[in-house]
């Protein structure tokens, strides 16, 4: 998605950063080699970029201008909460339906970069100081504590000192409860089929639900007209 | 904690804006004592009579409460950064000590909108910064493995 969007536009003027929240050493290395990007893929191990940005999941993205100013602070980079809209009692019509939900929220909001990238500031989707502001969700004490925690945690797991470094990641958790990064980080792999890998097991399944019955969707929804809310 | 208060032990420090740095300091209780060189060395801010500075920006001692932030030729860097709304973090045996990305700059940078800049690696350990950037729209994105 970003490689493509680098072809159309990049000579426009943008370039897209993409930062790998990935802390297990290699383990984004074989993704960046397949993605064959000619933009910057970058390794944040330690969660240094979503600290400084509160960044809590992937894909998120931020778009800033030339000046290095923020015109649309972080949400979700066109991805749809459609796993809080699927049950058990969903049937393939409707996982059908929600699949090109989220296929045309991705466009549209592809749309809308390509709008900014034409029209800079003036492009409706680039917030104004006081929209993006009022977009900008801020961290708390619990948050900012998080995040040292997280980071000591990853800096000890990397010395080889796993059992204290991982306490730290524990505490950092629970401290951030809406950071899906650094939960899916710690979280179960699943060992077979076509998400092998993938955090996606039942310590994830579960966590999901304890957060919709808290009304914490997974993404929260993208503020441009003709995206689901 | 479990480490000797007012021995002086080689600790690594983390800072927001940078990789561990490696100090001497005496680590006592929350307290995290650093010489004023090593405190400019790791994180830029200097102490001088109007208080402790970095980039034009000073912040004052706060009167009475002097001796839990300066003794002598030594700072309490953890001290200090508590009082700027900064997050504290410091491994059981007090070897490695993490200092978090400070309330009163995500306040400012709320105020102002400026993405704060970092530097991190790609794939072949090259190092980018997002002020490599200046003068292109940046689409910031995550994604991750998992």
């Amino acid at each position: 998605m970003w490689q493509k969007l680098t072809e159309q536009v990049g000579p426009e003027n943008l370039t897209v950063i993409a930062v790998a929240l990935d802390s297990a050493p290699g383990a984004p290395d074989a993704f960046i080699r397949e993605a064959n990007a000619t933009y910057p893929v970058l390794n944040d191990r330690e969660h240094h970029v979503a600290e400084l940005y509160n960044l809590v999941n992937v894909p998120q993205a931020v778009w800033i201008n030339e000046e290095g100013r923020i015109v649309r602070p972080p949400e979700p980079a066109g991805a749809f909460d459609f796993l809080n809209k699927r049950g058990p009692d969903t049937t393939q019509e409707e996982i059908a339906e929600l699949m090109e939900q989220g296929r045309r929220a991705k466009l549209l909001y592809l749309d809308a970069i390509r709008d900014w990238v034409a029209k800079g500031d003036a492009s409706a989707y680039a917030y104004s100081e006081a929209e993006a502001r009022a977009h900008f969700a801020q961290p708390d004490d619990s948050v900012r504590e998080a995040h040292v925690n997280f980071r000591l945690g990853q800096h000890l797991i990397a010395a080889g000192r796993g059992d204290e470094g991982r306490a730290f990641v524990e505490e950092a958790k629970r401290l951030h409860p809406e950071s899906w990064a650094m939960f899916r980080e710690a979280a179960e792999k699943l060992e077979s089929g076509p998400m092998a890998g993938i955090a996606a097991a039942a310590d994830f399944a579960e966590r999901l639900a304890e957060r919709a019955a808290a009304n914490k969707p997974y993404y929260t929804p993208i503020d441009i007209d003709g995206l689901p809310s | 904690m479990l480490y000797a208060p007012h021995v002086t032990r080689t600790i690594q420090l983390l800072e927001p804006s940078s990789a561990a740095t490696v100090v001497e300091a005496k680590a006592s209780g929350d307290a995290l004592w650093l010489s004023k060189a090593d405190l400019a060395a790791a994180t830029g801010f200097e102490l001088k009579p109007e208080g402790l500075c970095r980039d034009h920006l000073c912040y004052p001692v706060p009167p009475g409460r002097e001796a839990e932030f300066v003794r002598g030729d030594e700072v309490n860097v953890a001290a200090f950064w508590r009082h700027r709304g900064g997050a504290v973090a410091a491994s059981k045996s007090g070897d490695v000590w993490v200092l978090g990305d400070a309330e009163d700059e995500q306040r400012s940078r709320f105020d102002t909108l400026e993405a704060p800049d970092f530097t991190l690696p790609d794939l072949s350990g090259e190092l980018h910064s997002l002020s490599d950037y200046r003068g292109r729209k940046v689409l910031l994105a995550t994604w991750a493995s998992w």
